[in-house]
């Protein structure tokens, strides 16, 4: 019997991964990720808490480029992750498994997360 | 009505999945009620951004701050060691490291629970 002809499973490292794909796996990486971000939250209120000069240093570290480079990642991070969420429960609600409206939910999800992005740093920054 | 559990796992009460059903349930309470508590808590940061100690106590002190926050952490850390435990289970084989990374996710979402929201009283009560 000839294997030749038979389908093979894609291989990660070799196959363009389709949009679905990477919001799924995209989910669970921010997932970690703000789970790791929680110990900077730690941390923040735990400065609060130690008194005015050390909070003033965290706001500092916070304020600074790479703080604030950090808190876009967190933000981006966060709302992709809600947005996904909520895909998530669309579908555990049994809405959304066709093909087309999985892709319509990716999109609208991507949009969301860059809206609310943008939405929260005008306030950050205003 | 015909079901396809084996007898002596509706016997238990459980199925193939054990207990997944009641983490996949509770992961999805905690998303629910993190749905509004992250947007609210983004906004209140985001406009605390730069604050002096003075400002933030305020800010922590009015209303229902204090309580929403700690809600917030609480269930953030309850659906992050909901989270990190599945990706444990789906991606560490070797049961022994995986037993350690399972407990060590528990006990360090408990610690920054309880951390968080005792800096939080000190701050809201005694600050």
């Amino acid at each position: 019997m000839s294997t030749r002809n038979r389908p093979l499973s894609p291989h990660l490292d070799v196959y363009r991964l389709p949009l679905l794909a990477i919001m799924s796996i995209s989910h669970r990486i921010t997932g970690v990720g703000l789970a790791i971000g929680m110990f900077a939250l730690a941390w923040w209120l735990c400065a609060a808490a130690s008194g005015p000069a050390e909070f003033a240093v965290a706001q500092a570290v916070f304020g600074s480029f790479l703080g604030k480079l950090f808190l876009f990642g967190w933000t981006v991070a966060l709302f992709f992750h809600l947005s996904h969420g909520i895909r998530h429960l669309l579908w555990d609600s049994g809405w959304g498994f066709e093909i087309p409206q999985a892709y319509l939910s990716a999109k609208v999800a991507l949009g969301a997360t860059v809206v609310l992005t943008v939405i929260a740093w005008i306030i950050g920054l205003a | 009505m015909t079901t396809l559990r084996s007898p002596i796992g509706r016997a238990r009460g459980l199925g193939s999945a054990k207990s997944g059903m009641g983490h996949h349930w509770s992961t999805i309470v905690s998303a629910v009620g993190l749905i509004p508590l992250s947007l609210w808590f983004v906004v209140s940061i985001a406009r605390l951004a730069g604050a002096d100690h003075a400002v933030f106590t305020a800010w922590i002190a009015k209303g229902p701050n204090a309580a929403l926050l700690i809600l917030t952490i609480g269930l953030t850390c309850y659906h992050a060691s909901l989270g990190l435990s599945m990706v444990i289970e789906d991606y560490v084989t070797c049961k022994a490291k995986k037993f350690a990374a399972l407990l060590a996710t528990r006990l360090i979402a408990a610690l920054l629970a309880v951390g968080m929201s005792v800096s939080i009283l000190k701050v809201a009560i005694g600050g």
